[in-house]
C-alpha cells in the first residue's frame, strides 16, 4: 500500500522584501485510497504546500521531508515526482502556447507510462473521459488551456488526473469558480478516479461545498502555516457554522 | 480588426502599428510573459511611401553604409563591410539540382531580358551584387503539372560574393522551387521571381548555412493577374542572415502568401524585411512569420511594410509575426506598417506579438512527467508547425520538423 508522508515540513519563498516564511512545521500521513481535506483561510499556505509537493522553484524547504513509499520527494524533480505518481491540480492552471490538448495528454501518458500508450484504447479512453466529463471534443484540438473559462481549466486538471492515474492527487481549490453543475461534473470525476485506482487525495479547500459530494475521511484545518487542528468529516461541518474565526484570534482563554 | 476603417480615403498615410492589446493576447504566453515590442516606433512617420524609396543597380549611387539607415539599423553592419563596401566575386558558382521536366536551370548573360522586370536595389548591399554578377542563374518553369526542384548552393566559400537568380513561371506553369543553402559563404544577392498570368508557384528559400555564413539577400517578385506565389523563408543556419523578399501585386486577382520561420540561437542574427505592394485591384496577401529564440544574444528582427496603392481597389491584407522566446539574453524586433492609398478595401490588419515560454509552462508541462527538454520541444514544435504545415511539400515538411527538434537540442549542448 503506498503512503505519502510530510514531516516538519518548513518552506519560504523570497520576497522583494527578503525571505518570507510560509509553511511552519506541517505533519501529514496519507494512505492511499484515504481522502484528506484541508481547510484554511487565505494566504494560510495551502497552495504553498500543494506547490512544494509538486516541486515548485519558487519555494525553498528550509527543513522537514516528504517521503512517498519512502523515497524522498525533495530530492526529485519536478518531473520525476509526477512519474513516481504525484499529481497536482492546479488553482490556477497555466496556459500552454502552440501545444493541443491532445499532444499535451499523449506526451505526459508516454512520459509517465515509459512508453507510448497504444493508439486505439488511448483514444477510446480520452473521449470517454472528456465525455465523462461534459468536454465538447472541440477542446481536443485547442491549446491547453489557452481561452478555457476558469471551469473548463478545472475541468482539463480533471482529465489529466483521471487519464494519468497517479498515486496521489492534491487537488488545490479545485472547487473555486466553479458552479454547481460544474462542480458535480467535476467531483463524479474525482470520485471516478478514486474508485477506479484506489488513490489517495489531498483535497484543498475553501469552502465545504465540494465536501458534499466528494466524502473527507479527515479534514485539516490549516492556519498560518500548519496544521491548527484536524478530525473527521464533523469537523468540517463545524467550519462551516463557525468560520476559522476561533483559529485566528490568539486564543486567550485558560 | 481592420485597421483600414478608421483611414481617410484621401492621400497616403501609414498606421503607427500600434501594438494593440488584441494582438498580444493571440500569443497566451503574454500572460505571464512579455511581448518586447521593438524599439518604440510609436509615433514613426517614415520618410516617403514604401513605393517611392530611391532604387538603384549602381553601387555608387548609394553613400556608405552607417547602420543609421532605416534598412540598416536593425543590422551588425560593421560585420560584413566586405558585401556594402568591397568589391565582390561576381563569377559563376557551384549549384546542383534535382532533375525536373520542364524546369530549366541555366546561366544566363546579365543582358538577359528578365534582369530588373521583377525589382532593383534599394541599399547598397543589394547594388554592390547587381554591379558584379558576370551571369545569373535562371530557373524557367513551364508546363502546367505540379512539380518540385531542389536547387542546392553548398559550396560558396569564405570569398565575398554577389549572385543574380532569376525565376520564372511562365503564364499557367506550376512548381515548388526550394533553394537550399549549406556549408560556407559571404553572400549579398538579388534574385528576381516573376510569375505569369495565372501560374502558380512556391519558391522556399531555406538558410542552413554553417556557423560563420554570411548573407543578404533581397527578393523581388513580380505576380501577374490571377498568379500566386507562396513565398517561404526558412532560417536556420548562418551567423547573419538577410533575406529581404518584396512581392509586387502587380496584375488583377494576384494572390501571395509569405511565410517565415526562423530559429535564432546564441549569437545569431536572423532578419527579414518583407514588403507587399499591392499594385492591382482585388489582389489579397498573408503574411505569417514565426520565429523561435533560444540562447544568448539571439537576435531576429522582422519588419512587414504593407503598401495598398491607390491601383488596388478591394484588396484583401493581413500580416502578422510572432515571436517565441525560450531564454534570457534574446531580442526580438517586430515592426508591422501598414500604408493604404485607396479607401476602397476589403480588409486590412496585422499582429505582432513576442511572447515568452516562462517557468510557470515549464512548471506545468514538468508537473505531468514531461521533462524539461521534452516541454520545450513540445512547445517550440507546437509554435512552429503552424507555418511549416502550409509549405506543402511533404518531404520537406518533415526535414524541417527534425531540423527544428537539431536547433533545440544544440543549444541544449551549449
Ligand atoms: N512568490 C511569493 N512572493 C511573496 N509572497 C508569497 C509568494 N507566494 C506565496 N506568498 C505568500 O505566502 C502566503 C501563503 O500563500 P498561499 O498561496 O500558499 O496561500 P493559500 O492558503 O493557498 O491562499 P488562497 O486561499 O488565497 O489560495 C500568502 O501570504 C502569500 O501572499
Ligand atoms: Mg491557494
Amino acid at each position: 500500500m503506498s503512503v505519502l508522508e510530510i514531516k516538519d515540513l518548513h518552506v519560504s519563498v523570497e520576497t522583494d522584501q527578503g525571505t518570507k516564511q510560509i509553511l511552519r512545521g506541517v505533519d501529514l500521513t496519507i494512505n492511499e485510497g484515504e481522502i484528506h481535506a484541508i481547510m484554511g483561510p487565505n494566504g494560510s499556505g495551502k497552495s504553498t504546500l500543494a506547490y512544494t509537493i509538486a516541486g515548485h522553484p519558487k519555494y525553498h524547504v528550509e527543513s522537514g521531508s516528504i517521503l512517498l513509499d519512502g523515497a524522498e520527494v525533495l530530492k526529485m524533480t519536478v518531473d520525476a515526482r509526477a512519474r513516481a505518481g504525484l499529481f497536482l491540480a492546479m488553482q490556477y492552471p497555466v496556459e500552454i502556447p502552440g501545444v493541443t490538448v491532445t499532444n499535451f495528454l499523449r506526451t505526459a501518458k508516454t512520459a509517465i507510462e515509459g512508453e507510448a500508450p497504444p493508439i486505439r484504447t488511448w483514444i477510446k479512453d480520452v473521449r470517454q473521459a472528456m465525455t465523462d466529463l461534459r468536454m465538447d471534443k472541440a477542446f481536443a484540438e485547442r491549446n491547453v488551456n489557452e481561452g478555457f473559462s476558469g471551469g473548463e481549466k478545472k475541468r482539463n486538471e480533471i482529465l489529466q488526473l483521471e487519464l494519468l492515474k497517479p498515486k496521489f492527487a492534491v487537488l488545490d481549490e479545485t472547487d473555486s469558480g466553479l458552479d454547481v453543475d460544474a462542480l458535480k461534473i467535476v467531483s463524479e470525476g474525482v470520485n471516478r478516479a478514486k474508485t477506479n485506482t484506489g488513490l489517495g487525495l489531498l483535497l484543498i479547500t475553501h469552502y465545504t461545498r465540494i465536501l458534499r459530494y466528494i466524502h473527507p475521511d479527515f479534514v485539516h484545518v490549516f492556519v498560518n502555516g500548519r496544521i491548527a487542528e484536524q478530525g473527521g468529516p464533523e469537523l468540517a461541518d463545524r467550519l462551516e457554522d463557525e468560520g476559522y474565526d476561533r483559529f485566528l484570534v490568539p486564543s486567550n482563554v485558560g | 480588426m481592420s485597421a483600414a476603417s478608421a483611414l481617410s480615403k484621401s492621400a497616403s498615410k501609414t498606421v503607427p502599428a500600434p501594438s494593440t492589446p488584441a494582438a498580444e493576447s493571440v500569443l497566451p504566453a503574454g500572460q505571464h510573459g512579455i511581448k518586447e515590442h521593438s524599439d518604440g516606433r510609436f509615433g514613426y512617420v517614415p520618410v516617403q511611401t514604401r513605393s517611392d524609396r530611391f532604387k538603384s543597380v549602381n553601387v555608387a549611387d548609394f553613400e556608405a553604409v552607417t547602420g543609421r539607415e532605416a534598412v540598416w539599423k536593425h543590422s551588425p553592419v560593421a560585420k560584413f563591410t566586405d558585401l556594402t563596401a568591397g568589391g565582390l566575386d561576381g563569377s559563376r558558382y557551384p549549384v546542383e539540382s534535382t532533375p525536373s521536366a520542364d524546369i530549366s536551370v541555366a546561366w544566363v548573360p546579365r543582358t538577359d531580358a528578365r534582369i530588373g522586370t521583377a525589382g532593383l536595389p534599394e541599399e547598397r548591399a543589394a547594388a554592390n551584387a547587381w554591379s558584379v554578377f558576370d551571369d545569373a542563374l535562371a530557373i524557367t518553369v513551364s508546363g502546367e503539372e505540379a512539380k518540385e526542384i531542389t536547387v542546392t548552393r553548398s559550396a560558396l566559400g569564405i570569398n565575398a560574393r554577389g549572385a543574380h537568380t532569376i525565376i520564372e513561371a511562365k503564364p499557367f506553369s506550376q512548381a515548388t522551387i526550394i533553394l537550399q543553402n549549406t556549408g560556407e559563404a559571404r553572400l549579398s544577392e538579388n534574385i528576381e521571381i516573376i510569375l505569369g498570368e495565372s501560374a502558380n508557384l512556391t519558391v522556399v528559400s531555406l538558410q542552413e548555412w554553417d556557423d560563420s555564413a554570411v548573407h543578404l539577400a533581397n527578393h523581388f517578385a513580380s505576380v501577374g493577374r490571377d498568379a500566386r506565389l507562396k513565398h517561404v523563408v526558412v532560417s536556420l543556419g548562418g551567423s547573419i542572415v538577410r533575406v529581404n523578399p518584396s512581392v509586387r501585386l502587380a496584375g488583377p486577382g494576384s494572390d501571395t502568401l509569405l511565410l517565415g520561420l526562423y530559429f535564432a540561437d546564441a549569437g545569431q542574427h536572423l532578419e527579414q524585411q518583407v514588403y507587399v505592394f499591392h499594385d492591382a485591384p482585388k489582389s489579397r496577401s498573408r503574411v505569417n512569420y514565426k520565429g523561435a529564440l533560444q540562447g544568448q544574444d539571439a537576435r531576429t528582427v522582422w519588419i512587414g511594410d504593407v503598401l495598398i496603392g491607390n491601383k488596388a481597389a478591394g484588396t484583401d491584407s493581413y500580416e502578422q509575426n510572432r515571436n517565441l522566446v525560450l531564454t534570457e539574453g534574446t531580442r526580438a524586433d517586430s515592426i508591422p506598417n501598414l500604408e493604404i492609398e485607396t479607401g476602397d478595401i476589403v480588409g486590412a490588419g496585422h499582429a505582432s506579438a513576442t511572447g515568452r515560454f516562462d517557468d510557470e509552462q515549464l512548471f506545468y508541462l514538468q508537473a505531468r512527467g514531461i521533462t524539461e527538454e521534452e516541454a520545450r520541444r513540445l512547445v517550440v514544435r507546437g509554435f512552429l508547425t503552424e507555418v511549416v504545415q502550409q509549405i506543402g511539400s511533404p518531404e520537406l515538411e518533415a526535414r524541417l520538423q527534425l531540423a527544428i527538434e537539431a536547433e533545440l537540442i544544440g543549444t541544449d549542448d551549449k
